[in-house]
Formats: structure tokens, sequence, C-alpha cells
């Protein structure tokens, strides 16, 4: 178990200095120090290290970095991709944007160690399109490395080869879906693809890929400068290392706090200053809206992957959102359902025509027109769509609806117009959106 | 110690696997998916996005089932479309499984929240898998109270295809049918989530909101703005399991209850595909494609799909007209008057100088045999020739090595075999589509090597993943004797096991081919198969419609063989003609020129023969003509009897394939009273005294099989006959002034006779267009996109230009544009011409 | 190949598809860039944007259409000068994301009617018209609500900030971003989204120096600064 501190800047440590994203400054602070470590060292011994530091994938899923680049096959029969998943947007997730606003040689240094150690040579970096000054820092921090022989034929005299490309998006959350993502980087609707085969055996042009998020790649340089005991010194042991927790919502300090693996609510909460003028906390997410919401009752529920999924949710890409007691339930369930229907990309039944008749159940709801039988529906409905959908989409999109009717059915149930007569004068957020 | 084996454990074959479905054992082959292993234990899992023949999606979740691997169950339902079968798997549909059940009763609930409820009024009720799997598989009554997507409706995606996009359940069945069988992605996927649709580019605008376009611009367009054409588009409609995408032709116009389904075979083109016509009182509705895995698996070109309503045209001739003497009008008259005035002036003929059969391309063996009898007996000529198109005595060679070959030569599954594919003056799209559907899936899935010796990359070059083999028209010959040394790749891949080499009609205009292609052959040991664009030409030469060939493929001038016709048929010793007759260019030339009195004229349009003009006199200067048609053609205009016959709907017998595959269809529309040409001659020999025993189409094809069999007992002579030669022009060809080469072809949909009557197919055919390289273009100053004048001194035709990789001083021109290449310009593949700018 | 030069696009933007394909091993990973490329002329995608790809990239305009209409950031109507997006994802929204959209709409609206979802107030196209939209969640839930003005974030709004930055980008001036470049138009942002930044190194420097840090990005760093906190140290024998 962890003895760290309460917050361990390992990735955000370089966040503080003037113009971190410049090469110059990175390169004061330690920065390409890890590549030419990496670079001296066979391919394995890198993949080793980071299934030796047990790093589990930042994106949401949680899968061990090492493992699936050990997936890689070892030949180089067919091009090997890497491609970076920086396509954030599950609501409430904030970390990857800053991170390569602010750091952006991190990133590019974890890719040339990553595409070593899986012998690829062609590297992508997808970027969701809306973040422009993001996407300018990479390429400027890109061009900066080619520059400086990061980057390109014969990386620091080591005779290995890597190009990166930064890729814009263009507006669908689907593409932070791997295989989504790849049809998308190939100039295709961002649709998942069917699994088997996986993207280590064919990805990207049927080629074998990694698909990495940016948290977990910016992550390498640093296990490979301190090694997988250092690494391991934060967090718990199936979850070692820092992570970024981004706190929003209704708290007196919201931001992004670095902190080992296992750190709870409450221990967050005060590092943030609690709850916004001290009203009280109502419900909140451990990773995003696709993460069952907890309540007050979790608090000291540890914020690790097995934690969260002991009390029935999932760690997710720790974007905690958290919401005090002005805020409706139903309503921000319908909020997220909204975006779930706008975000679904169509592809299979369920989550199609699911989110939109949940959408609509609920925005009915919300408008005192629901009735208890559509409760029913709707737990019904997430029933069809759970594990029935062709992605993780679909499931999703059902968290916070369960997990909601789940804490707070009574707030459903006022809703109902058969109980609009006891319904006391509301002073919800949204309640009468 | 006693351990005797209880039960010996049932034996799994190499490649096999073992698995549990609903408590039942199974053994299939690896790699077969779920949701099939089910169907052959006679359990079908509902489904709509699955079908057999395209890649799996898994789109639609309604095959789900639970899957137990190595003991332990999987966490999720599985969709039994996607998953293969494993060694040790335990399945449980939803016979078994309660999961399974509520899973797919919750997926269909999903369905239909957005389906309009207008069964009543959609083509495919009645018909429906969506409506048939709900009722099986679905909730009694939906819990969905709330507002349903809707759309306008419905849209125009081609001239043939309407698109219905509430109804629709995107499966995409049609976007990856277009996608991976055909190669023409005209639909795609528009839109996202709940708003997602099938659609053109065109459609996608309607949905946005921008000014709607008017539905005639809706139809996909490719890039460069000219409409999308796909052959192949009539496919969708029939895989779709919704009524979201409907013909044009069909819509409204009956319920499928009401029509009376017969299998038939298409009439079009040399496949033979395996067709279903739907009929209600007496009149086609429509056709759609048969499943006959070995030829057509499941899919037909639109041409065979929609081009049927020829034989309902309000022209159709239903009586014997004989032409009046006096006013020159041709009138009804009875069949015994007709029969006697075209018996008395054949019989005429024939004792004078001559009278001559060209039967044309699209009857079925049991009538081509007939017209070879008929001629050998009534007529006691060997003057017939089943060639209403270009034409040589090197083909007739060939064909001759070609009469017997069975699919054991070459067949549909050896093109998908072969490691490598030679196209040979053949453009397989436009000349037998269903022959470039397998090329396409041979080049997809087996990595099949296909190369084309044509002029320019074409559409077939492209979707076959294909190398073409540029040469100049007539240069063909060269090209192919110039691989051994310029071709190494491809002559190795010649000479692998399965190498295949596919000859199309083309071939006869191009001297030296025939002989070219076999050397390669038998260099390289690849097999050739000969592709005729008509549905009826290989049964015609196996039933001896030939002038050097009597029926099974001997050679008239073989004493052996017409002895034991003679036997066969019958006949006192002797009496068969024994000189090789003329062919139709000869037999034309003669007629034209007094040598011959009389032709029997089968389906032909002169505007097909490699000299129009020369037919047209012929037909003039003949004493007497004989049509034997369904509707009136420039050979009734010309006709002293016309003799009406029976469409394939209206009879039975057979098409033999290019593969030498037999197709026999029965009677679709009866008690028509229309009469197959087989009867038709019957009866007129017995006016001549001379006995075909082609009273019925079954008694035609015993005859024929009897002179077939007679035939084979003898040893065939080697065949090195040759027609006979006649003084004439080289297959009416007017080399002209001109200083370029002229390539050509058919297009698959143009002014053809079947194709008549059918506005919507017409509206998918390909652009005419003059095609010419850069350079030369530049060089005669034409401009893409505007128009050239392509002459001889016979005429010219003027068509848009457009820029193709063609050898310079070459320009294609298709052979219907829509006149015939041949009226307007006296020449033909590899032909001269001049080419200028604009409209001259 | 021989180009048949189209009036809406010119030699220049030509040019820059083909070097978009040539950033990639297959040709058709071209197409999302092109089509931020085909923006940054016309300010949305056009039926002859779609062609433009289409021909570029081999592919039929209904399969460059099922690609356009799939991204939400892909236009199909001529957009105003800025391109206005307000998150009104939950958490934007509970924080007054859906009260500042709302009052945008009425701000921007005309004839008492508010102005819709990705509608444009003024003349498409014409300096000062705003194209307003609601956008899903832009990943900067710290600094919640926050709006973007062409992919340039405005964090921590109000309704009232809102309407002061609409109001200066009516009157033609361009308030700094939070976070982000000085601020230029739509069709320069799809320029860069393309991936082609000015080529003049101070402009590009300028950009890229626009600031970032925010306070709530640096706060958990900060506060371990502050506090004296670090991660383990690295043994020497890594370091």
């Amino acid at each position: 178990m962890s003895t760290a501190d309460p917050v361990t800047p390992v990735l955000t440590k370089r966040w503080l200095s003037p113009n971190s994203w410049r090469l110059s400054v990175y390169e004061q602070l330690e920065g390409y120090t890890a590549v030419k470590k990496a670079l001296s060292k066979p391919p394995e011994q890198i993949v080793a290290l980071v299934k030796d530091a047990g790093l589990r994938g930042r994106g949401g899923a949680g899968f061990p970095a090492g493992v699936k680049w050990s997936f890689m096959p070892q030949n180089e029969e067919k091009r090997h991709y890497l491609v970076i998943n920086a396509d954030e947007g599950e609501p409430g997730t904030c970390k990857d944007i800053p991170l390569m606003m602010a750091d952006p040689h991190s990133l590019i240094e974890g890719c040339v160690i990553a595409a070593y150690a899986m012998r690829s040579h062609h590297c992508f970096i997808y970027v969701r399109g809306e973040v422009l000054h993001c996407i300018r820092r990479l390429h400027a921090a890109v061009r900066e490395a080619y520059d400086a022989g990061y980057l390109g034929k014969d990386i620091l005299g080591s005779g290995f080869d890597l190009d990166i490309t930064v890729h814009a998006g263009a507006g669908a959350y689907i593409c932070g879906e791997e295989t989504a993502l790849l049809d998308s980087l190939e100039g295709r609707r961002g649709q998942p693809r069917l699994k088997p085969p996986f993207p280590a055996a064919a990805g990207l042009y049927a080629a074998p890929t990694t698909v990495n998020n940016v948290e977990t790649i910016a992550t390498v340089p640093f296990i490979v400068n301190g090694g997988s005991d250092w690494f391991r010194e934060m967090g718990t042991e199936k979850s070692p290392g820092p992570k970024i927790f981004s706190i929003s919502g209704h708290v007196e300090r919201p931001g992004q706090y670095e902190a080992p693996l296992g750190t709870t609510l409450r221990e967050l909460l005060e590092l943030a200053g609690g709850m916004k003028d001290g009203v009280p906390l109502k419900f909140w997410t451990p990773g995003g809206s696709s993460t069952p919401m907890f309540t007050a009752e979790h608090l000291d529920v540890p914020l690790d992957f097995e934690g969260a999924a002991e009390a029935g949710s999932m760690l997710g890409t720790t974007a905690v959102m958290v919401f005090n007691e002005t805020v409706s339930v139903p309503w921000a369930v319908m909020k997220w359902t909204q975006f779930y229907e706008h975000e679904s990309c169509g592809k299979c039944t369920p989550c199609r025509e699911g989110t939109y008749w949940l959408a609509q159940v609920l925005e009915r709801m919300v408008e005192g027109k629901g009735t208890e039988e559509d409760i029913d529906t709707l737990l019904d409905v997430c029933d069809n769509i759970l594990g029935r959908s062709f992605c993780a989409l679909g499931d999703g999109a059902v968290s916070p609806i369960t997990s909601g009717i789940q804490y707070f059915r009574d707030e459903f149930l006022a809703l109902c117009e058969t109980n609009k007569s006891k319904q006391s004068e509301s002073a919800l957020v949204g309640a009468q959106a | 110690m006693t351990m005797a084996p209880e039960e010996t454990e049932t034996e799994v074959p190499e490649g096999h696997v073992k698995l549990i479905v609903d408590g039942e054992e199974v053994i299939a082959p690896k790699g077969e998916l779920l949701i099939r292993t089910a169907e052959r234990l006679g359990t079908v899992i509902p489904r709509f996005c699955d079908h057999p023949l395209l890649d799996p999606a898994g789109a639609c979740r309604q095959c789900l089932v639970e899957v137990e691997m190595g003991g332990r169950p999987m966490p999720k339902p599985q969709a039994s479309c996607t998953m293969t079968v494993a060694d040790g798997m335990v399945v449980k549909t939803q016979r078994t499984s309660p999961v399974a059940d509520k899973a797919q009763q919750g997926v269909m609930e999903l369905l239909l929240i957005n389906h309009p409820l207008d069964c009543p009024v959609c083509d495919k009720g009645g018909e429906c898998p969506l409506q048939n799997q709900a009722m099986a598989h679905g909730r009694a009554s939906s819990r969905f109270v709330d507002t349903k997507r809707t759309f306008p409706k419905p849209l125009p995606i081609s001239s043939q295809v309407l698109l219905d996009r509430e109804r629709c359940v995107l499966c995409q069945r049609c976007t990856r049918f277009s996608a991976q069988i055909a190669g023409d992605p005209f639909i795609e996927l528009l839109e996202r989530g709940v708003h997602q649709q099938v659609g053109t580019a065109e459609t996608a605008a309607v949905f946005s909101g921008t000014p709607a376009p008017e539905p005639s611009d809706m139809a996909s367009k490719t890039s460069s703005g000219a409409p999308f054409q796909s052959y192949f588009s009539g496919n969708t409609i029939q895989i779709c399991p919704v009524g979201a995408l409907t013909s044009a032709a069909y819509r409204f116009r009956s319920r499928p209850f009401d029509l009376v389904s017969s299998p038939s075979v298409c009439e079009h083109c040399s496949s033979g595909c395996a067709e279903r016509t739907d009929f209600r009182r007496g009149k086609v509705m429509r056709r759609l494609a048969g499943d006959d895995p070995d030829v057509n698996e499941e899919w037909i070109c639109d041409k065979g799909r929609f081009a049927f309503r020829y034989a309902a045209a309000s022209d159709r001739i239903r009586k014997p007209l004989v032409r009046d003497a006096k006013t020159g009008e041709l009138v009804e008259t009875s069949w015994t008057e007709a029969l006697r005035v075209a018996a008395d002036a054949l019989s005429k003929a024939r004792d004078a100088r001559g009278a001559a059969v060209l039967t044309g391309g699209r009857l079925t063996v049991e009538d081509a045999y007939a017209y070879s009898k008929f001629a050998r007996i009534a007529l006691r000529t060997n003057d017939i020739d089943f060639r209403a198109r270009a034409h040589s005595a090197e083909e007739l060679d060939f064909l001759a090595g070609v009469v017997g070959t069975t699919p054991d030569h070459v067949s549909f599954a050896a093109i998908e075999r072969a490691p490598t594919v030679l196209c040979v003056a053949i453009e397989p799209e436009d000349e037998a589509p269903i022959v470039f559907l397998r090329l396409r899936k041979a080049a997809l899935k087996h990595s099949t090597k296909v190369v084309h010796v044509g002029q320019w990359t074409t559409s077939s070059v492209r979707k076959t993943n294909g190398e073409l083999l540029a040469c100049e028209p007539g240069g063909e010959a060269a090209a192919l004797d110039g691989i051994a040394q310029h071709a190494k790749d491809l002559d190795a891949g010649l000479a692998e096991a399965g190498a295949v080499i596919l000859l199309g009609e083309r071939a006869a205009e191009v001297v030296g081919l025939f002989s070219a292609v076999q050397r390669l052959a038998e260099r390289t040991g690849a097999k050739v198969a000969w592709i005729p664009r008509r549905a009826g030409e290989r049964g015609a030469l196996e039933a001896g419609a030939a002038p050097t060939l009597l029926p099974g493929g001997a050679a008239v001038s073989d004493a052996d063989a017409r002895a034991a016709l003679e036997s066969a048929w019958r006949l006192d010793a002797g009496v068969l003609p024994s000189s090789p007759g003329r062919d139709t260019t000869g037999i034309l030339w003669a007629a034209a020129t007094g040598d011959l009195d009389a032709l029997v004229v089968g389906g032909i349009d002169p505007d097909d023969l490699p000299d129009p003009a020369l037919a047209r006199k012929a037909l003039a200067a003949a004493g007497f003509v004989l049509s034997m048609e369904m509707r009136p053609s420039a050979v009734t205009e010309h006709a002293d009897v016309v003799l009406p016959i029976a469409t394939v709907d209206e009879k039975s017998g057979r098409f033999l394939n290019w593969e030498g595959r037999p197709r026999p269809f029965t009677v679709t529309l009866e008690g028509t009273n229309a009469l197959p040409d087989c009867r038709v001659l019957d009866t007129l020999a017995v006016e001549m005294d001379a006995d075909l025993f082609t009273q019925t189409p079954q008694a035609s094809f015993a005859d024929f099989e009897r002179a077939v069999s007679a035939g084979r007992s003898v040893v065939r002579e080697t065949n090195g006959s040759g027609t006979a030669e006649h003084s004439r022009p080289h297959a009416g060809e007017s080399n002209g002034n001109g200083k370029l080469k002229l390539a050509t072809w058919r297009q698959l949909i143009d002014e053809g006779s079947l194709q008549a009557g059918e506005p919507h197919l017409a509206g998918t055919a390909r652009t005419a267009v003059v095609r010419l390289s850069a350079a030369t273009a530049r060089d005669h100053g034409i401009e893409p996109g505007e128009h050239a004048t392509v002459s001889t001194e016979r005429g010219e035709l003027t068509l848009p230009a457009e820029i193709a990789d063609l050898p310079d001083g070459v320009v294609w021109v298709p052979a219907r544009s829509p006149v015939s290449i041949r009226t307007a310009l006296g020449v033909g593949h590899g032909g001269a011409v001049s080419l200028s700018g604009g409209t001259a | 190949m021989t180009e048949v030069q189209d009036s809406v696009f010119d030699a220049d933007i030509h040019a820059k598809a083909k070097e978009i394909i040539s950033r990639y091993p297959q040709s058709r990973s071209a197409l999302l860039p092109m089509l931020h490329l085909v923006q940054s002329v016309q300010g949305h995608v056009s039926q002859e944007g779609i062609a433009f790809c289409g021909k570029h990239l081999d592919l039929t305009d209904a399969e460059v259409s099922a690609v356009a209409t799939f991204y939400t950031m892909y236009k199909r109507k001529p957009c105003g000068e800025h391109l206005l997006s307000v998150c009104t994802n939950t958490l934007c929204a509970a924080m007054g994301g859906d009260a500042i959209y709302r009052k945008l709409q009425e701000h921007l609206g005309a004839e008492g009617k508010p102005l819709g979802h990705e509608a444009t107030a003024g003349t498409p196209g014409e300096p000062g018209s705003i194209t307003l939209e609601h956008a899903e969640c832009l990943a900067a839930c710290d600094l919640a609500p926050v709006l973007q003005v062409n992919y340039e974030f405005y964090d921590n709004q109000t309704e009232q900030s809102a309407v002061e930055l609409v109001d200066a980008l009516q009157r033609g001036e361009k308030p700094a971003p939070t976070r982000g470049a000085p601020l230029t138009d739509l069709k320069s942002a799809e320029l860069q989204l393309a991936g082609f930044f000015p080529e003049d190194a101070e402009r590009f420097a300028a950009d890229v120096d626009g600031p970032s840090a925010a306070t709530e990005t640096l706060r958990g760093a900060a506060l371990a600064q502050e506090r004296g906190w670090v991660a383990p140290p690295m043994r020497e024998e890594n370091a």
C-alpha cells in the first residue's frame, strides 16, 4: 500500500514551469533522458519493464499496458503502428488535453519509447478536433523533436526511425473506442470494428497496431527513468502508480490533482477545498459519465480499478464530477442520456434505438409527464442495451440511468404525473428544464 | 483395474470441432458461424444484417445467443452471426436460454420503435423478414409511446431503386453488397446515431435541412458529377430485409400472396443465372435472383432482373402474318395459311438456288436444334449460322473444340479458385456480369491475379484489382504472343495449376487471336473458356446451328458422322449435305447477290451484324424471307411471312451456359398459346414433307440427345474444316482513310431489343462517350467533356469525349451509342477511324 | 493526371490536398483533414467540397458524404465568421452552461425568436457573423462552464461574460481566449485543423505560446509545491 504523499506530481510536475511546452524547458527538466536509456536496451526489455511496473491503461478500461504491448508480433513482416488515443471526450474527463498542452514532449518521448518497444516506425496521435490549441502545441513539439533528432531517421544515433503524424479528429465521441478510432484514422466513419481480429493482429491498415491513451504513454518515460519498483511506491498492488484525478463541479478548487491510485473522494475533496459554499454532496462519478454514479456513501471507496469496481462502479478516467444537493438527478441523467443519443454511432440496434427511446422517456419525465411504469421501462430497456450493444458505448449509456434510479428512485417517482400533487416546490437545477 | 470406456467418443474429423448447441452435440467445420451451425440443426436464429454471402457485420444484434467456453459462461450474449464454432463450446439459443430469448425480444422491440406501421401498403408486406421475425420472436405489443423518427419518403437513389428511410433497420446489407460484392459504393450510411440512414451524397442534403434537391437529382453521382451506374443495384432490393428499398418498376404493383412464383433461367447473357419469375394473371410482375451456388450464387445483374417487359409489349406479334402481294402490307392470317405459304416458298427456293438459316443468339438448345435440323433436312443445306455478330472462320475452327466441354473444364467455381485469370477480348462487367462478380470475389477473397488484355483501365479492371495488359485494338494476338517475353510473372501465373483464360465474342474480330490463345494455353497449360455474350450461343453451337458443324460438334464434312446422324434421324444414307455451309456474312452476301433465294431468320437485329447495310440489302433482295419473331423488327419489315414465337416465359427449354452447364426451365405462363420455335419449325417441316420430331421442347431435346450420341459413336475427324469461302469483302469492313484505331464492345444496358419497355432500367445505362488518351485528345484539339466526332467514309458519330488511359491513336466507343457503330461507321473493333473535335 | 481546376478550390488548395495525402501511408486517411481543408475555404462542407475530396482520393460522393455527415465538426450550412460552441453537457450545464446557451440564443436571436442550434446571427461569412451551437463535453470540466470560439477556449464563463464576448465579436473585435492562440476566424482555425500552421515562425511561436496554464490546470502541482508533497524520489541507479 502506498505511503506516498497525498499529491504526487510526476506527470504534472513540469506544468508549473514557464513555457513548459517548449523543448528547451523540457530538456532542462530531464526531458528526453529516458529515451536515451530505452534505445540502448532491447525492445523486449522495455515491454518487460512496463509489465513489471503494472502500468494500467489510463483511458478507462485499465488493461495492463505491458501485456497489450506484448500482443504485438515480434516480427516485422508488416509495418507496425502505434496510435495514441487523444480523443478525450468522456464527459468529465479533462486530463489528456491539459497534459498535451502543458507537456507535449512527455507524450512524444513516451511515443518514441513505446514505438521502439513495439517495433513501430510510424506513430499517429489522434487528437479530437475541438482542441485546437492542444493540436497546435503538439504540432510545434513534433516539429521541435524532429529538428532535435528525437524523431525521424536514426534517432539519437540508435538506428531507430520513427515518424509521428498528428491527426485532428472531427467531433465524434465514439472515436475514443479504439477500433472506431482506427476506422476514423483510415478516413472512414468512426464505427467500431468486429473483434477479433484485435488491433495487435490487424489494426490500422490491417497491420499490427497498438492504441494507447495519452496519459499511459506519457507515464512511460518516468517508468524507464524510475524503474518499476519506484512506480509501485505509489498506488496499490493491482493499480500502481500516480494518476491524474480531474476534479470538477461543486467543489471549492476544481482542477487537476495527480495522486496515487487508491486515493478516496474524501481525500480528494480535502485537496480541492471541500464542497463549494459548503452545500452538501449529492452524487459524483468516479471516472466520467459512463461509470455508474456514487453518492456520499462512497466517500471512502479507494479510487483504484478494484475499489471502484467492488463498490459497483468503474474507475474509468478518474474524471471526478461532483454534484451538490441543488442538482436534480433525473435531469442530470437525462442530459447524459441525450449526450449518448447524440454520440451513438448508429451501427448497432440497441445503442442507436435504445438511447433514442431512453432520452425521450427521460425528457418526458423531467417535464413531469412520466409514469411509474416509465421507470420500469427505463430499467428494462437498459437491461436490453447493457451487454447487447456492439461496443461499450451502449453499456456506458445505461450507467447513469441504472445507477441514478438505484440511488435516487424517489426523485424519479416524484417527477411522475401521479405524484405531482405530492410534489413539493422543487429548487433543483434543471428540475423544471 | 477396470476402466472400460463407457461410450466411444464421437470421432471429430480433421478440420472440425465438436460443440453443444441447445443440448445437442454437433460436429461443425472450423470457421463455421454459430448461426449456420444452429440452422443445420433446424434452429433458425432471427437475424437481419447476417447474409451468407456478405462479410459478417454484427450490427443488428438480433441473433444473440448464450455461449459457454471452457466451462465458463461468457458474461454477455454473443452475436451468433459473428462468432465461429470452437471445440467444447456450449451454445444456447432462444430455444433453451431465457437470456437469449429476452435479448432477442429486446432487440426486436428496439428495431420496431422507429419502424412505421405501414405494412398494409408496403411492398414487402407478406414476405418481410422483419414482419415474420417480429411475429416469431417479438413482444406482443410495444411499450414505446413516444415520437417515432420520420423521414420524407421515398427517395429515388437510382432510376430503378427507391429508398424509404423510415422502414430501414440499418442492417447495412445494401451498402455492404454495393461495396463488397459489386464494387459500386453508390449508396452509403450517412449521418450518425439515430439519424443514421442509407443514402446517396444527394440525399444527405435532404436531411440536413438545406433545400431538398429535385427527386431526379437524388440518384447517386460519381465525383465527376455523372450519374453513378451500378449494374447490380437491384440485388439490394432483394436482400433488404424490410421494405426500405423497393423497385420503381414493381412498387405498389402487387402483393406477394397474389403472385405465383416459378423458377426460371435468365435469357440475356451466357451465364445462365437461376431466377425466380413472379407472375400474376398471366403477366410477369418481377424477376428475382435464384439461389444457385454453382452459377450466380444469389445475385443477378439488373438486366436479368428488370429486362422482361418486352414480352408484355403491346406490339407483340400473336398471329402469323403474310405479306399481301397487292398492298405490300403484312396481314394477319391463319397458321395453316401462313405455314403453307412459307413451306411452298421455302421448298421452291431450296430446289432453286437454296435457302439459308440465321438463328440469332437467344435460342434455347431445343429451338436451336430445331433450326439446325430444319436446315439440314427441310432445306438440305449447311447454310446456317447462329452468330448474329462479327464472326470469323478461325472462330468456327476454335468453336469446334469448345463443343462438348462441360463445367469440368472451366466453371464459375474454377474462376474463383484460379490463381490467375487472363481476360482476353472480353469486358466482363458489360458482357458477362456474373462472371465479373466471380472474378471480383476471386480477387478479393482469394487474391486471384486478374489480368485484362484490353485498351484501357475499365471498371472491370479496377474492380477485380486487375492489371491491364494494354494493346491496340486488333493487337491482342501479338500481345498474347509477347507474354512469354514481356510479362514473365503472368506467364508463370498461367502455368500454375488452375489458371484460366477467358475469351469473349470480340475475339472473332481480331485476326489470329484464337490461334494465339491456343498457343498460349498449350504452352502454359492454362484452360481456355469461351464466354459468348448471348444466352443462346453456346447451345446453338452444341445443336449444330453452324455451317461446318453437326449437332454434337462433328464436322459436316465427316462422312462417318453424317452417316451416324442419318441413321439417328432415320434418313436415307447420303442425303445430308456434305459441303460446309456459308457463315452469316456468306449467307447475307449470297442473298444480296442472288445466290440464295430464301432466308429463315430467327431473332436478329441487323444492326448487330458486322455489316448492317449488307444485311438490309440481303433481306430486301432475298426472294423470300421467313421471320420467326416476337415483335416487329427490322427483319419483319422485309419478311414475306412472320411466324410468332413464344418468349422464355411462355415455353420450356434449356440454355447451355458458357460453362456448358444445362440451364433447364419450365413454362412460367401456361396457356398463352404461344409456340416455341421448335414447334413452329416442326410443323413447317411437315408442310415440306420433312419430319423434325421437335413438336415439343421435350421431344426436341430427346432427339438432340440421340443425334449427339450418334455423333459420339464415330471417331471424329480432326476439325480443320473452315467455312466455304465466297468472294466477299472481309466482314464488310471499310478501312477508310482513318488513322486511328477503334476499340469497341457493347455495354450491358443499351438499346438491345430484349430491354425494350423498361425505362427504369434504361435510366441506369452508362452514358455513351468517346474515350481517348489525353495526347490523342490534344492532338485533335478535343477538350474533355466537349464533343468528339469519330468518322469513316461510311458516316460519323458524335459523343462527349472522356480521357482514359488508352494507347495514343486509339478511340473507344460503345458498340451501341445508341446507334449501332456498325451502322454508323461500318467498322468494328480494330477498325480504322478518323477523329475530330466538336460536332463536325 | 489532368487536373480540372474548379472555381471554388484554387491551385493552392489542390496542392495542400496533395500534401495532406502525402502524410499518410494510405491516401484515404487524408479524408478527415481534407474535409477540414474544404471548410477552411468555404466555412462548411458543400457538395463541391465533397466532390473535391472524392476526386483527390478516388472515392465516390456517397463515400465522402458518409464520412462528412458522421462528424459533428463538419458543418453542412455556411457558418459565420466565428463558431461559438457552448458546452451544455451535464456538468457544464449544471454549472451554468445551459443558462449561458439560452442567454446567447436570445441575445443573438432576431424578431423575438431565439437563435437555433447551428444557426447564424448575421450573414454567414460576413465579419461579425456568429454561428451558435451547443456542444458536448469539451474536456475542460474543471474550468466549467466553458465555451469556445473557433475551438479556442473561454473558461469559467458567466451569462454576462458570454454576452460581452459575443458583443465584442460582433463589433469585429477579437477578445483573447483564456487558453489558446490570438483569435482569428473559423476558416483560419479549420486550416490549422487540416494541419497547416502559419509559415511565419514568429507568428507560429506566438500562437503556440498563447496561454494555457489555467489556475485549475496547475492546482494539484501548485498545492504539492506549497505543501512540500512530492512523488517518491527515483533511486540513483535509475535516475
